[in-house]
């Protein structure tokens, strides 16, 4: 077990790794920790670089839609000082300790822009990456840069910081993150439908999208995952659900409930949740809180979304939901097998890639937690990787480092 | 240190040419002066150069052929798509080879299921849209070249528009690229999924001004046509005013489609030009574009003009017919040729700025102008601070280009000054590679050219582009500190 280091500003973090490129010593970089389980661990010993003292905001400018955030700043602080002003971060970033670990753990900004992810508005929205607007960090050489800036309209270099993002820290150490943020919805109302197939589900789903009326969620479940929901019209459905999420002004989701009411009639029944209820069943998906707790492996699936049925078919998993239309797939084992993955992933084939979640260590280890690129792929990413970072000290192996990718 | 791509050899060009023959078409290499005169430039017309060899390919596999032969010559190539870029981004490089896209103008495949069209570089931007309107479905990223511009140079320069405020850029609307790297491999990068398997490749492709592949085929997504588009059309007795409603409509929560904001000084030239019929003695009008649901835009039609009056405009009209709207943005649209009646030459200007320093900005621009004795028109999409200050010239009075050029240099200084950037939808280019260092370290910079490296370590693609110094990726790959070299940092261990 190497030693732990907890730099309190940049300056004493691109000390640190220029010492550590130097000498060669691998690092591990945590925020808070909670997403050690998701990607793959880092390979051989390292020592500890603990970011939860380079924290704080840098600045917050409600009016001009504009926070920058030192990276390990609680993600639950950075919300609530956004919503103090009526406002969030539009990509939905996913409560990941759920799936992970039984129990909320929203862990850092940093964290969560390094592993990139996004919950059901992503379909409308964007991603993580596309609300970072800049960044400064350290790179694997231990120097300081930045890149990008505090405005949206900016094409001055490469977006470097959107490279970073959901680079899981093997290009560089955010040491400040500049994010665009939205103003929240003053209303969040959700048609539910209930009793379709996944495939009808699909069809349904593609109508909203294909509607003006700007669904900004989009998610189906099967009856047993409903049935594990908080929300009662959900919980006791006794059937699957299919349910499309409207967001705005008061006047405009009513107006676009009754639209989208009329536009899926033929598909179900149907009912509405509206306000709370509707923002509980969306954390839900978002942190794909409605899988049984107990299955050994959760696989998250992206797809374009005409695949999604299909693609649940062939993989035959015990349990499973899906968001974005089709697009995002969560899929879970009772029992995880080596077997599952192989098949899941000639499923998927070219059309999109699938990422092991959660599985006991030992399969984790043998099944690659990333979609194998092909060759050409794999080979620019380790180029990439090694001009940010050289001496492969930063997080080494943490997004499961290519088998025989020898940047060439 | 510099490190310029050596100019090839005439003799060298002659038997590349040949070899180009062996794998295109013989209509497809244009050795010819004449034809190859039209590619002498991009739309940033200060600077031409012509080039080598102009090669037209006609699917993948050529480009893939053109570009290891270059790569076997050690010729330089330049990308080209349908030159409208106005940073000099396609000018070609001084006996290089010039790579048109012309060819690739088919539609691939539009697949309304997934809400995506797959398109090959060299169809236009309005091209995309045209395809599936009459399915009630758009393209959203709009730049006012969009009749002219292809899809590849959108991917390549990360095109913005005017709605790009609600609808983001280009990198937040393409999905998936086939690009060839200057090794000749083809990779494909994203597809109709939504994350990426690996690395965001995508998000550094779009916005790469062509220096890390050849684009050759884009998948982005389509959305269906708002319900409902309306445009008010407020006017205001001062700069000030303007940009303090802007604040308070951005501040209240509300994303308009699109938010566009013209000074006197235009709002003159346009009305010579067409007539859009705008208020004759405001200092500034907004156009304040809402889309979406009818029952939201009606209400916030009312919102908007309510903090316009509680900003003291001093007119509020609210289109009532798309006949009206479309007046509205006539002038806007007609600002460039406008501009064009009044000197015969016009640079543009592409800076962006925080959005609550636009007053001052405003006010530093016209002291600028007026210090250099050139007019400036200033034409924005103030909602996301991207200014187009347009500075007129007569480019046949001596000096007068070179003091443009001064002065739109000093201008972009200014944006960096007060936070913002050097370029916020045109790209870097030629024109602003010599600025970049006021946005950035040389790390920042080595770090940028570090990914180049990754794509094209020889650096054969679009050299000279972007970045104000070349440096040999061998230099840049090195590390310079070793084992024991570097103290252990002061800092506690646990
Ligand atoms: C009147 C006018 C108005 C404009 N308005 C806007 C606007 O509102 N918003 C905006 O963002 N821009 C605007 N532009 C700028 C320009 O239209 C855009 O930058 C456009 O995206 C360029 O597309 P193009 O096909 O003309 O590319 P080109 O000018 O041919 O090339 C642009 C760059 O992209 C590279 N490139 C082109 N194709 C490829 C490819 N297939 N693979 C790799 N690299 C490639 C070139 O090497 C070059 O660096 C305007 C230009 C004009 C003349």
């Amino acid at each position: 077990m190497g030693s732990t280091y907890k730099p309190s500003d940049e300056r004493q973090l691109a000390e640190l790794v220029t010492w550590a490129a130097a000498e060669g010593r691998p690092l591990e970089l945590t925020g808070a920790g909670t997403k050690r389980a998701l990607g793959c661990a880092v390979i051989g010993e390292t020592d500890r670089v603990d970011l939860s003292g380079v924290a704080g905001v840098a600045f917050y400018e409600p009016e001009e839609l504009v926070m920058s955030v030192r990276p390990g700043t609680p993600l639950d602080e950075v919300e609530r000082l956004l919503a103090e002003r009526g406002q969030m971060l539009a990509f939905e970033p996913p409560d990941w300790g759920w799936i992970l670990s039984g129990q909320s753990a929203p862990g850092t900004i940093g964290g969560t822009v390094s592993v990139g992810g996004a919950g059901p508005r992503r379909y409308r929205a964007g991603a993580a990456r596309d609300f970072v607007l800049g960044a400064h960090g350290v790179s694997g050489r231990g120097e300081l840069f930045k890149s990008g800036g505090r405005v949206v309209k900016n094409v001055t270099g490469y977006d470097l910081h959107k490279l970073m993002t959901g680079a899981y820290g093997t290009l560089g150490v955010f040491t400040e993150i500049t994010m665009k943020v939205l103003p929240t919805p003053e209303k969040t109302y959700t048609l539910l439908i209930f009793g379709l197939s996944a495939e009808r589900a699909v069809a349904a789903l593609g109508d909203a999208a294909r509607s003006p009326f700007e669904p900004s969620g989009l998610a189906h479940l099967p009856r047993a995952e409903a049935a594990r929901s908080q929300v009662s019209y959900v919980h006791g459905a006794g059937a699957a659900v299919t349910a499309v999420r409207v967001e705005g002004p008061e006047v405009s989701v009513k107006h676009r409930m009754g639209e989208l009411r009329a536009l899926l009639a033929g598909y179900g029944q149907m009912e509405e949740l509206h306000s709370s209820n509707s923002l509980r069943l969306w954390h839900e998906i978002r942190d794909a809180w409605l899988l049984p707790s107990e299955v050994e492996a959760v696989w998250r699936v992206s797809v374009p979304p005409s695949a999604g049925p299909a693609l649940v078919e062939a993989a035959a998993p015990d349990s499973w939901m899906m968001d974005w239309a089709g697009g995002l797939l969560w899929l879970g084992y009772d029992v995880a097998s080596a077997e599952q993955g192989a098949r899941l992933r000639a499923a998927v084939g070219q059309a999109g890639h699938a990422m092991l979640v959660r599985a006991p260590r030992a399969l984790k280890a043998q099944t690659p937690v990333f979609q194998p690129q092909d060759d050409a792929l794999a080979r620019l990413s380790a180029r990439l990787r090694q001009g940010f970072d050289p001496a492969g000290i930063l997080n080494p192996g943490r997004m499961g480092d290519p088998a025989g990718a020898k940047a060439a | 240190m510099n490190a310029p791509t050596p100019e090839p050899q005439a003799a060298d060009l002659e038997t590349l040419a040949a070899r180009f023959r062996e794998v295109l078409p013989a209509e497809c290499v244009v050795t010819d002066a004449v034809a190859r005169r039209p590619f002498e430039t991009d739309a940033q017309t200060m600077h031409r150069q012509m080039p080598g060899i102009v090669v037209l390919p006609q699917d993948t596999a050529q480009v893939a052929q053109v570009l290891k032969l270059c790569k076997e010559f050690g010729v330089p190539v330049v990308p080209r798509g349908a030159g409208t870029g106005l940073s000099g981004g396609a000018t070609p490089v001084p006996g290089g080879v010039l790579l048109a896209l012309t060819k690739f103008t088919r539609i691939l495949d539009i697949d309304y299921a997934n809400r995506c069209v797959v398109a090959q570089p060299g169809v236009t931007n309005l091209g995309i849209t045209r395809a599936v309107e009459d399915d009630g479905f758009y393209y959203a990223p709009d730049p006012s070249s969009q009749i002219a511009c292809t899809i590849g140079g959108n991917v390549a320069q990360n095109s913005g528009g005017v709605h790009c405020l609600k609808y983001g850029l280009t990198v937040n609307n393409v999905l998936g690229v086939e690009l060839v790297t200057m090794d000749g491999e083809i990779l494909r990068i994203g597809g109709k999924q939504l994350d990426p398997a690996g690395y965001d490749l995508l998000s550094i492709v779009t916005g790469s001004e062509g220096l890390l592949g050849v684009i050759t085929e884009v998948t982005v997504r389509i959305l269906p046509r708002p319900e409902t588009v309306r445009a008010l059309l407020i006017s205001f007795d001062s700069i000030e005013a303007g940009g303090a409603c802007v604040a308070d409509i951005i501040g209240s929560g509300i994303i308009p489609a699109g938010l566009e904001m013209m000074d006197r000084f235009t709002i003159d030239a346009v009305e010579e030009y067409c007539a859009p019929g705008y208020p004759e003695d405001a200092a500034a009008i907004l156009i304040c574009e809402l889309d979406g649901p009818a029952a939201e835009v009606d209400h916030l039609i009312g919102e908007v003009s309510t903090i316009a009056e509680r900003n003291g405009a001093t007119g509020v009209r609210a289109s009532t017919s798309e006949e009206e709207r479309l007046k509205f943005w006539m002038g806007r649209k007609a600002a460039f040729p406008a501009a064009a009646k009044i000197k015969p030459d016009y640079y543009v200007l592409d800076g962006t700025i925080p959005r609550n320093k636009l007053a001052p900005v405003l006010q530093r621009i016209g002291e600028l102008s007026a210090a250099s004795g050139l007019t400036i028109a200033n034409v924005f999409h103030v909602g996301d601070g991207n200014l187009h200050p347009l500075i007129l010239y007569d480019a046949n009075v001596p000096g007068e280009m070179e003091a443009a050029e001064k002065l739109g240099h000093d201008i972009l200084r200014l944006c960096v000054e007060v936070g913002g950037v050097l370029t916020g939808e045109h790209g870097v280019g030629t024109e602003k590679r010599a600025l970049m260092p006021e946005m950035f370290s040389d790390v920042d910079m080595q770090q940028q050219q570090r990914l180049k490296c990754a794509f094209d370590p020889d650096q054969h693609l679009n050299p000279g582009k972007v970045f104000p110094t070349l440096h040999r990726c061998a230099e840049l790959g090195a590390m310079h500190v070793h084992k024991g070299e570097v103290a252990f940092p002061d800092l506690p261990r646990f």
